[in-house]
């Protein structure tokens, strides 16, 4: 069985919660129905709700379920930048470089279809969002319709300064919406008193199914639909709710965490040791409990990736790919690396099952796989010519 | 791999033939189009789709590996830079010269793999002594081995042609059917990779810049516009649209490209006629023949569906002379010509130098 440490990209379901989603799949009945069955269905939702919202502090009903963390995302930025844009706020949205591809694809969109006007904030070279820069925007401009943050990098592991951010906008009036997926569950959450408008989280990324993910509103949101139908969650998010999908949601929601940072400190200084060029990418203290994130020189990540896998270790080198092209990651080119850096990065994640074993299996077979690495080079970077 | 037939059997027979293999897809464009159109069978997602699934069948790991921009400069802008210069490249020649059996291969090498196999058509024969020669495919209907011609033996002693001795490939869709392979009745990829819709004049109009400048027979009369030389090649005769027919009622035919003066010169079929064709960028596709003190005698093949034809070999003043039997027509600077010994490829060069077979045209 390989060993797995690639738990940011998805981490396996926890047992309570498989078992609790194979139990609900028996369950009869549409949750919107009025007889008994859809009663019964309807309680096991609302049930599961209540439980997703003890864990991120909010209202059950501030509880949208959506297909997963990049619906939510969507409805986020482009449901409260119609809603916004519609009363007159403004058009404009200001955004981090180096946001997930959900965040910056859909921005992207909205600017070139939606007239919306981007506002791209710059982040430093832990890949930590500028409050100065954040500041200046809001005051410079008056027509902001959101502000969206990470709030904590997916790639590098640095957190964002979400608090600081939300200080800033509420004071120009302006709604926040925070990107929490790949922190929900990794640092402590609690929507009614942060002062956002909107949380993104995803059920697969904590040991819940795939498929399911929620979008915190607040009561006060502005916000359109991007699914329009029968009404359902607020008339924010229509079609029949997966109560199954919900029901494992709400049981790795509630089921305890365990800080990862012993283990995470333990990894990141073995590949200190076994390979001394390596650079610690991101906040070495201000970072996911979960996340060891590196740029190897020399060497392209996908060819240690490729070597780690054929000595039975899964990691990921970070990037968005499309069909698997790697492409130099945006959030490092953002915090000022070179092209040929960023083409080194390889992130390794820890989940709840990871063992001191997987961290030793990891480290026993990188010396190996940088050697070659190094040895294939860069070699299909005209640079490396 | 591809996500065409040919790659998907070729992995799959060198799982039988007992190698460890891992499949490889070369993402050469980084804007690859989402999904397959027309005749091309390379280089969108779907077709990269399509290889992960014949992997997945065959069990093997698959990785995309990352080439688009030696892509783009060793091929793409070599391909353009060549018709800028009136010349006629090859640029799956080239793909196979400087990606699939260099950068590839040196990669897989660095990263612990032994070789490159590939799907094309042609074989690896090792003679007695152990040194490896290129030959031409079982099936010579679908025989590759003109754009393979560039291999050095250092290139032929890691690189495997599983198909090469298949005897067609309605062998080779039967059998990719028979093993469940979803590509077995795929269309065949013809047209460049890289011109997405086979409109190579338009795609180099785009790049080279088209200026309308004059058709010129060979005593310099204008005989009337077109929009571009880069876009003519030696030896083409539609496309002139001269109004009027030539002297002798016969068809025109383009004998020249000047890009520098963007002048296409015209004239009958005769003056197409070569006595020589030479190069001195060469390459030998194993072992070097051992004396080229006297001419030896060859088939010389200058296009990829072309037929050999006979022909003498000579090495002098640092480059390769070929003078053929009959004289050769419709070639172009640029184009490959490459040697062969009944199946054998002995090597190859690129033509910068020709010269007529007609007699001497008195203006």
């Amino acid at each position: 069985m390989a060993v797995y440490l690639d738990h940011a990209a998805t981490t396996p379901m926890l047992p309570v919660a498989r078992d609790a989603m194979i139990d609900a799949l028996d369950v009869v009945g549409n949750s919107s129905s009025i007889h008994s069955a859809g009663q019964n269905a309807r309680r096991m939702l609302e049930e599961a709700r209540e439980a997703i919202a003890g864990s991120l502090g909010c209202d059950p009903i501030e509880v949208v379920f959506t297909s997963g963390g990049t619906e939510s995302v969507n409805l986020a930025i482009k449901g409260m930048f119609w809603a916004r844009s519609a009363a007159g706020a403004g058009r404009r949205i200001l955004v981090p470089r180096g946001e997930h591809h959900a965040t910056i694809d859909t921005v992207e969109w909205l600017e070139r279809t939606e007239g919306a006007i981007v506002e791209w904030l710059p982040t430093d070279e832990l890949g930590r969002v500028s409050l100065e820069a954040t500041e200046s925007a809001l005051s410079a401009h008056h027509d902001v319709a959101l502000v969206t943050t990470l709030m904590a990098s997916n790639e590098v592991g640095t957190i964002q300064p979400v608090e600081g951010v939300v200080r800033l906008a509420t004071r120009a009036g302006v709604p926040v919406h925070a990107d929490a997926i790949g922190a929900y569950r990794h640092l402590p959450i609690d929507f009614s008193s942060s002062g956002l408008t909107a949380l993104s989280v995803s059920a697969h990324k904590i040991g819940g199914p795939l498929g399911i993910g929620a979008l915190v509103v607040s009561r006060t949101a502005a916000i359109e639909p991007l699914i329009h139908g029968g009404g359902q969650q607020r008339k924010v998010r229509s079609g029949t709710q997966d109560v199954p999908a919900a029901v494992a949601f709400s049981a790795a929601a509630r089921h305890p965490t365990m800080p990862l940072t012993g283990l995470r400190d333990r990894l990141i200084a073995g590949v200190q040791s076994a390979v001394p060029s390596a650079v610690l990418r991101g906040d070495p203290i201000d970072r996911l409990d979960n996340n060891a994130h590196f740029t190897f020189p020399g060497c392209e990540g996908d060819s240690l990736l490729y070597l780690l896998d054929a000595a039975g270790v899964c990691v990921s080198t970070g990037s968005a790919c499309q069909a698997g092209i790697p492409e130099a990651s945006h959030v490092l080119l953002a915090m000022g690396l070179t092209e040929a850096e960023a083409r080194g990065a390889l992130r390794m994640t820890l989940g709840v099952a990871s063992t001191d074993a997987d961290v030793d299996t990891l480290l026993s077979a990188l010396p190996a796989a940088y050697d070659r690495a190094v040895r294939a080079g860069l070699s299909t970077r005209v640079s490396a010519l | 791999m591809s996500g065409g037939v040919d790659s998907a059997v070729a992995a799959a027979r060198a799982v039988d033939a007992g190698h460890e293999v891992v499949g490889v897809h070369l993402a050469l464009s980084r804007m690859p189009g989402t999904l397959r159109t027309g005749s091309r069978g390379c280089c969108t997602i779907e077709d990269s789709m399509d290889a992960q699934r014949a992997a997945d069948l065959i069990g093997i790991p698959y990785y995309v590996w990352d080439f688009s921009e030696r892509f783009k400069l060793d091929v793409v802008d070599d391909f353009i830079a060549e018709y800028a210069a009136g010349r006629t490249p090859n640029p799956c020649l080239r793909c196979n010269e400087r990606i699939k059996f260099a950068a590839l291969l040196e990669k897989a090498l660095d990263l612990g793999f032994d070789a490159v196999a590939t799907g094309h058509y042609a074989n690896i024969v090792t003679d007695d002594d152990g040194n490896r020669e290129l030959h031409r495919a079982a099936d010579w209907a679908k025989d590759q081995s003109y754009v393979l011609g560039v291999l050095t033996a250092e290139q032929l002693a890691h690189s495997l042609f599983p198909l090469g001795s298949t005897p067609s490939k309605a062998e080779v869709r039967a059998e990719a059917a028979a093993r469940g392979f979803s590509v077995a009745s795929k269309p065949d990829s013809h047209d460049i990779c890289f011109i997405p819709d086979g409109d190579t004049r338009g795609w180099l109009a785009e790049r080279v810049g088209a200026e309308q400048g004059d058709i010129l027979d060979r005593d310099g009369a204008k005989l009337g516009t077109h929009e571009g030389a880069a876009a003519f090649t030696v030896g083409q005769r539609k496309g002139l649209n001269i109004g009027f027919p030539a002297d002798d009622g016969k068809p025109r035919f383009v004998l020249e490209v000047r890009p520098k003066t963007n002048e296409v010169i015209v004239g009958p079929r005769e003056a197409l006629d070569l006595s020589e064709i030479a190069g001195s960028r060469f390459s030998w596709a194993g072992r070097p023949p051992q004396d080229l003190g006297s001419p030896l005698e060859c088939m010389v093949q200058i296009r990829a569906h072309a037929d050999p034809v006979p022909a003498t070999l000579s090495h002098r003043d640092c480059e390769l002379v070929v003078n053929p039997e009959q004289p050769l027509s419709g070639v172009s600077p640029g184009q490959s010509a490459v040697i062969y010994l009944g199946t054998r490829v002995l090597g190859q060069f690129t033509i910068d130098r020709t010269v007529s077979a007609a007699p001497i045209h008195v203006g």
